[in-house]
């Protein structure tokens, strides 16, 4: 019952099909689309790359995390502070970094986490996403409630030759294309080599692993540091686009957020995650941007519809997009 | 620190874990007994804590208001799980984690429907608002000790609940072996919601007790969930004896963290989970 299931680890033809055509109407997007939009799917791609480092944990491994936010921010958090007052820093040292303190910090989270299971597991990664949240909320050298402002955004050049200037939202939009593409390649496959398959026989079976002679221990802490750092990477596109952090992107609505997004497109192969967060952050802007009707404004409400929203989709569809058209494919019966 | 100042931050303390206590006693029976992750629980706290405050601003009285707003409590909770919660106990983690954050969602929305997005006071009655003098210039509010008294009686009546009555009975025998229990004829649906409307309860009181101290504010119920998640995963899920202790010992180290150590404050009570997660995986009274 805790073991969460995975759907559609390979996907059929027409899916890529669809995913490769989708590409092709990224690429073109911004050619075509309003400055609003071209920002609007910038800041979705960036959170398809966190939905799919949690995909690694929540599909791929069967590890339900509740605090991935909590890596999001902290690497938005590094840029804030490795960006002086009034110059602009290289995205090629800067980057790493934040990776890096993102992933170290899931690792020394990870190493506490990782050996609790089911309920704990939530319950305790959630807590220590919140102490995060706590550390940045309560100190004021750390920016404190209100957060802190990047107001340089990262150069990227070579030998004084701008490669992409990140200040350009177009440029933004392919350089985080880019991420995202090279991030779901990535994980494809991690998803199919040695180290894929075992994290994904942990979420089948984890004694049964143990019982093969895998150090089940290593693999899972593994999975966490590198889903840490995928979320960083994520977290640092952030802080360069909206030039703006604060420990709100840490805190648990955001957790939840990634964990719906994973869940609404299909979990545990990636893709899933994409289309979930483009779906998500698609959702939410049109809640908050429904019309007044009479005396009542309807976008004010956001947070009902949302609710509502999330409360329908985990009774009818609780495998998301895929796991309907799995459902479809099985002739009507449950994929489980 | 001198001793009436400690007093003070003893007793606060000691209130402090009564009332998580009250929350994570509700939380880990739900979790124990029919394996829900509950992150809705913490909208009932604010649940109880705003009808206390329209309650008692119609009744004109925190008594009625405790009675009245214990009753409305337990009705939404049997509502709730008869329509939602009952359909979700065999299934997933994840989903049971997505549908309750949906419902804080809707939860907070109607709130702010009902009774706006401002800060609201619910006066102290009359009859408790004295204060008790410990030196000349330090006394201590009557109220909070009748906060920790009402906490204290609940704990003894859930404690004489659980096993010493053939309900209490019942409950365990669901909570051990769920299908051996039903084929003796115990009805686990009707276990269910009365556990369901217990763990409501709860939180609902102690959502109304705490509402003249701490007042009324939207997102109260947030902050106090993740503390009760801690209070739980070092008592060790199912183990109402566990959370009592837990309670307790992160009231202490909160409030003495606040007095001893303001700028870790936040963070003391995690770095607590975390010995203990070394220690004890499971938590201390794993069950």
């Amino acid at each position: 019952m805790s073991t969460a299931k995975a759907n559609l680890e390979t996907l059929p033809r027409s899916v890529q099909v669809v995913l490769a055509l989708a590409l092709v109407v990224l690429i073109a997007f911004p050619i075509i689309g309003a400055d609003f939009y071209t920002q609007m799917v910038t800041r979705m791609m960036i959170l398809a790359i966190f939905a799919m480092s949690l995909d690694l944990l929540q599909g791929v491994t069967g590890l339900v995390s509740l605090g991935h936010a909590a890596y999001f921010g902290l690497a938005g958090y590094a840029l804030a502070f490795l960006t002086p007052q009034g110059e602009a820093v290289s995205l090629w040292w800067t980057l790493p970094i934040a990776v890096l303190v993102s992933g170290l910090a899931a690792l020394v989270i990870g190493f506490f986490v990782v050996r609790t299971h089911g309920i704990y597991f939530i319950m305790v990664t959630m807590a220590f996403a919140q102490m995060v949240f706590f550390l940045f909320f309560d100190n004021k050298v750390l920016g404190g409630s209100d957060g802190l402002y990047i107001n340089f955004k990262p150069t990227a050049s070579v030998m004084g030759i701008t490669l992409f200037d990140l200040d350009n939202k177009v440029s933004m939009y392919y350089a985080t294309l880019g991420a995202m593409v090279i991030v779901y390649v990535f994980l494809r496959r991690l998803l199919w080599s040695p180290f894929g398959r075992a994290l994904a026989g942990i979420r089948v079976n984890e004694h049964r692993m143990r019982a093969m002679g895998f150090g089940t221990f290593g693999y899972k802490l593994s999975a966490f540091t590198l889903a840490g750092a995928l979320a960083g990477l994520a977290g640092y596109l952030w802080g360069v686009q909206s030039g703006y952090i604060n420990p709100e992107l840490m805190g648990f609505h955001m957790s939840a957020h990634a964990i719906m997004m994973v869940i609404l497109g299909g979990m545990g192969n990636f893709a899933g995650a994409i289309v979930g967060a483009f779906t998500f952050e698609y959702v939410l802007h049109v809640f908050k941007d429904l019309p007044q009707v009479g005396s009542v404004n309807l976008g004010k409400h956001w947070q009902l519809w949302m609710g509502l929203f999330i409360v329908l989709v985990i009774v009818f569809a609780s495998r998301g997009v895929l796991g309907l058209i799995a459902q479809v494919k099985a002739g009507g019966k449950p994929h489980d | 620190m001198d001793f009436p100042t400690f007093l003070i931050q003893l007793l606060n303390s000691v209130q402090y874990g009564l009332l998580l206590f009250m929350l994570a006693a509700g939380l880990t029976l739900i979790f124990g007994i029919m394996g829900v992750v509950n992150l809705a629980h913490g909208s009932f706290y604010m649940l109880g804590a705003y009808l206390a405050y329209w309650l008692s601003g119609y009744f004109g009285s925190l008594t009625l208001a405790l009675l009245g707003g214990v009753v409305l409590a337990v009705l939404f909770g049997l509502a709730l799980e008869w329509l939602l919660f009952c359909h979700f106990y065999q299934r997933d983690h994840l989903d049971q984690v997505l549908l309750t954050f949906g419902l804080i969602y809707i939860f907070e929305e109607l709130r702010s429907m009902l009774w706006g997005d401002d800060v609201h006071g619910v006066p102290i009655p009359e009859l408790l608002s004295a204060s008790i003098p410990l030196t000349d210039n330090l006394s201590y509010p009557v109220y909070r000790l009748f906060m920790s008294g009402v906490c204290i009686a609940l704990a003894v009546g859930l404690y004489l609940l659980i096993s010493k009555t053939r309900l209490g009975m019942k409950i365990r025998a669901g909570a051990f072996n769920r299908d051996m229990a039903e084929s003796l004829g115990i009805n686990i649906k009707r276990i269910h919601a009365v556990v369901f409307a217990l763990g409501v309860g709860l939180a609902a009181v102690a959502g109304i007790v705490a509402a003249p101290v701490s007042s009324v504010y939207p997102n109260m119920g947030s902050q106090v969930l993740i503390m009760c998640f801690v209070v739980v995963v070092i008592g060790g899920i199912g183990s109402v004896r566990g959370a009592l202790i837990s309670a307790l010992l992160v009231g202490l180290v909160d409030t003495f963290g606040k007095v001893l150590l303001p700028s870790m404050a936040g963070m003391m009570v995690y770095m607590l989970m975390a010995t203990v997660l070394l220690w004890k995986p499971e938590g201390l009274f794993k069950q």
